[in-house]
């Protein structure tokens, strides 16, 4: 936690030497000149989970506590790859998986692997209420 | 059989019949089948038990029998602290409380953390159309109204598409979306949209509607910055219907910020009806449950507003003003809110007309959220409330309300400018990254068309190769931008750059943030702070400059340079030599014509376009065609129709005169008669031809005789007072009476009409 607040936005204006892509290039270092001598990649036009963890403290601040949690969990799915991304989203639609057990799953690869703990909370919450409400059913 | 026949039908019906309103259908309210704005006994009554700092009832429904939708809002949109005092507060209390700017909006939003789907519906359901407009404006999260276009095209022509999204920036929308007639051409529209996008000024938001993962994939090869293709549903059938679920769409939300890409959700009414599951609950409130849903997910915001439903919920009493009251709930709820509009919701102009003035007045984040900036069978979404084709009215609509709809009036040849460097830059990226070789007559057809009907360009077909090369070799926004800077693009690679590096810091993923000059502007740094007059968001007198200034301003200037045009021609026809002070006539076959201050020496035709030589010719001709005298005078103490005909009266031997002002409006008067009690009158001067003013001199000289003709009649179906003529009509005669002087004396003219010169 950095406490930052409301005033401390937008990030970019107030502290763009600490805004960096994921290689650590800084926001200022991203010039056409930069990529014009093949310097930037598109990780270096990637959000950080602490630039999402950073946005979530100001939308605390400014009494948006679900956004910032959202924020929070997004910082959580930064490093996880594209596939595994859709294929989770796929699993949770419904009648994707036929178990709990396969979304009780899903949430320790998401949890151990990934170290994605609000995710896989996420999940486990859907398992219960899927279960609930028979979403576990075939779907044709 | 004597009787008659009784008529059958009022035959205005049969007139009414043939509006295009009555293209439009209505539908009866009938809850039971789900279609009903406001009302119905299925509707659960407000309310919400807290055990245990838990929610364990909520708008009649135990815990235990909650639906996915209940039980998603109930853990991530309730707030248990908040919960007891707010739903203690009466709807009626609340109601006003949205109304009061004595009442902080930071209030009502901590409140609503603790309102329940149902209650805030039942709340909003108390404010009447006027209340639920102000509410919006006081409630709504960013201070400054923003736009949003749509550009597509029917062959989903990538230089089109680059040539208009360039045109959409110009106009000012804050964020431009496409999508596309064939789903595989996804990739091909956002390259051409980014690139135009960048022509101009940088900063509008981009996005591809497209097939869920492979938006996201377009997102992260950065070709886009925002989506809002994420729809939820107010029923637990229609969602699952819809193949997903609060979970799922939540994943998505989490999924879509750790891209760096904006998004908010879509929801709106009657969807839930179209799609056959609305549990005989009326519309407002399933939409409640929609956004306290999105509010839970943790979505910066929604699109909202009926959308794709719109029009169905247009159909029903109550509709529109439902569609604005689910607005309410959405910026209650805090969320940024594109605001519906877009879809067309009714065949009427009338009602196209009066469904964006409460949005235009009261502002909002994007107040369509998708207005057509191509012409209507160019929008791959559909017909949108506003397309291209009314783009100048809701400029008007503007400078009217002096209401700033987030559109600015774009110069003609700025726009010509625009589309050759969108279409150029866009050639010139297909030619770098070997995609195409657009030729120069594709090009330039391109850059004149208003539409595809018109352009010799890419079809469909022909663009699937050129998206799927950008798929398979993973072009990203890297090689874009390095192709517009080798090619002399660099202030569009800059501007497609800068968009890009949006998405590092994530300041412009917090709520209802867009990009003005240069910087992100949300709902943090740019709060609507309304608090009554003077408050929230007001226009600056630079900003009033830019809306006013629409195309083809007349002013005295225009008015005088386009009568000089005249002049020449004039001088080669009539001529007005002043012989003296006109003298008072005593020869009884006489009339005289009252010519006013500015007639044929500043001004030389009439409204209706007829030159004054022609008008005083035939008149002469007519009097004279009844054996009298026409003498002709210019009064310049006045340059009232009325007193030009009572003064020529009164300076006539026969007691008759004429009087008549430049533009064409003209008057017999008696000078036994009171001003304004005139004996003929044309005050329809648009519309008066030759014709009538040959019969008002024979008329002028009849009554001189003695005799009491037929009036002349101007068939008039109220043309003459279209809004074409007014602004012309008050700066001609004000030339005319900036001409008068007090006092002044008329002159006698000797009319000279200078033959065979006609």
């Amino acid at each position: 936690m950095k406490g930052l607040k409301v005033a401390d936005y937008p990030l970019a204006e107030t502290r763009p030497d600490q805004i960096r892509g994921t290689r650590g290039m800084a926001l200022n270092d991203i010039t056409l000149d930069a990529v014009m001598a093949g310097a930037v990649t598109m990780e270096d036009l990637q959000i950080t989970p602490g630039a999402l963890r950073d946005q979530a403290e100001v939308a605390l601040d400014a009494g948006r506590p679900t956004l910032g949690l959202n924020f929070q969990r997004a910082a959580e799915l930064v490093a996880v790859p594209q596939e595994v991304i859709m294929a989770t989203y796929e699993l949770l639609r419904p009648g994707r998986a036929k178990t709990r057990q396969e979304l009780l799953d899903r949430a320790d690869v998401l949890r151990f692997e990934y170290n994605a703990p609000m995710i896989a909370d996420f999940i486990l919450e859907a398992a219960q209420v899927y279960e609930k409400r028979g979403v576990f059913t075939y779907r044709f | 059989m004597t009787e008659t026949s009784r008529p059958n039908r009022w035959q205005r019906f049969a007139e009414w019949d043939a509006r295009p309103l009555r293209l439009d259908k209505f539908a009866k309210e009938d809850p039971a089948n789900g279609f009903s704005a406001f009302r119905s006994p299925n509707d659960p009554k407000p309310g919400v038990a807290v055990m245990a700092g838990r929610i364990a009832a909520m708008d009649g429904v135990l815990a235990h029998d909650f639906d996915m939708i209940d039980a998603f809002i109930a853990a991530h949109h309730l707030n248990p602290m908040v919960v007891d005092e707010a739903m203690a507060i009466p709807s009626e209390a609340l109601a006003r409380m949205l109304v009061d700017m004595n009442v902080p909006r930071a209030e009502l939003v901590r409140l609503a953390h603790g309102l329940t789907p149902a209650k805030l519906a039942d709340v909003v359901s108390r404010l009447n159309a006027l209340e639920i407009a102000f509410a919006y404006s006081k409630m709504r999260a960013r201070k400054t109204p923003g736009n949003q276009a749509h550009v597509t095209n029917a062959k989903d022509d990538p230089l089109q598409l680059a040539a208009d999204a360039a045109v959409a920036v110009a106009y000012g929308f804050d964020e431009v979306e496409t999508t596309m007639r064939v789903a595989r051409n996804a990739w091909s529209n956002a390259v051409a949209c980014a690139v135009g996008a960048a022509v101009g000024r940088w900063g509008v938001l981009f996005q591809c509607s497209s097939e869920e993962a492979e938006e996201l994939r377009i997102g992260m090869a950065g070709f886009t910055s925002y989506a809002e293709t994420v729809s939820v549903y107010g029923t637990e059938k229609s969602f699952t219907d819809g193949d997903d679920t609060p979970w799922s769409k939540g994943f998505l939300a989490a999924a879509y910020a750790s891209r760096g890409i904006k998004m908010r959700c879509t929801s709106g009414a009657g969807s839930e009806l179209l799609m056959g599951f609305h549990q005989s609950q009326t519309l407002l409130y399933l939409e409640a449950r929609c956004l306290c849903l999105q509010r839970g997910m943790g979505v910066q915001g929604t699109q909202n507003g009926g959308i794709d439903g719109a029009p169905l919920t247009a159909t029903v009493p109550g509709g529109v003003r439902e569609l604005m009251a689910e607005n309410l709930i959405a910026v209650w709820l805090d969320l940024e809110c594109a605001s519906g509009n877009d879809a067309r919701s009714s065949e009427s102009e009338i009602r196209v007309g009066a469904k964006i003035l409460p949005y235009l007045i009261a502002g909002s984040d994007l107040i369509c959220s998708g207005f057509g900036s191509v012409l209507a069978y160019d929008n791959s979404f559909n017909p949108s409330l506003f397309n291209a084709e009314e783009m100048e009215d809701y400029l008007v609509l503007q400078r009217d309300f002096e209401a700033d709809g987030g559109l600015t009036p774009l110069a003609e040849h700025r726009a010509l400018d625009l589309r050759v460097r969108a279409v150029e830059a866009i050639s010139a990226v297909l030619e770098e990254l070997e995609l195409g070789r657009p030729t120069q007559d594709m090009k330039n057809s391109v850059v004149m068309a208003s539409g595809s009907a018109d352009t010799r360009s890419y079809s469909p077909g022909e663009v699937a190769p050129i998206s799927a090369a950008i798929q398979d070799r993973e072009i990203t926004v890297i090689d874009v931008i390095k192709a517009l800077a080798r090619r002399g693009f660099a202030p569009e690679a800059q501007n497609l750059l800068n968009v890009v590096k949006l998405r590092v810091s994530g300041d412009y993923l917090q709520t209802s943030a867009m990009v003005r000059d240069g910087r992100v502007l949300s709902a943090i740094n740019d709060p609507n702070d309304y608090q009554g007059p003077g408050s929230g968001y007001r226009m600056s007198e630079t900003r009033r400059q830019e809306i006013n200034d629409i195309r083809d301003i007349l002013d005295q200037d225009v008015v005088l340079r386009a009568e000089a045009e005249h002049k020449g021609a004039e001088a080669l026809r009539i001529a007005y030599p002043v012989t003296g002070p006109a003298q008072q006539g005593g020869a009884a076959d006489e009339v005289v014509i009252g010519i006013s201050p500015a007639f044929g020496l500043n001004l030389f035709q009439t409204t209706a376009g007829h030159k004054l030589s022609q008008v005083l010719r035939v008149m002469v001709q007519g009097i004279e065609s009844r054996g009298l005298r026409a003498r002709v005078v210019r009064f310049r103490h006045t340059a009232d129709t009325s007193f030009l005909g009572l003064s020529a009266a009164r300076l006539s031997g026969s007691g008759i005169g004429i009087g008549i002002q430049a533009k064409g409006t003209a008057v017999i008067h008696s000078a036994s008669r009171l001003p304004h009690n005139n004996l003929e009158l044309f005050s329809n001067a648009p519309i008066t031809g030759l014709e009538h003013y040959a019969g008002f001199g024979r008329n002028a000289a009849a009554y001189a005789l003695g005799e009491a003709p037929e009036p002349v009649v101007v068939p008039t179906r109220g043309e003459a007072m279209g809004s074409r003529y007014h602004a012309r009509v008050a700066l001609i005669y004000a030339i005319e009476t900036g001409l008068t002087q007090e006092g002044a004396v008329p002159q006698e003219i000797r009319l000279k009409f200078l033959e065979g010169r006609q």
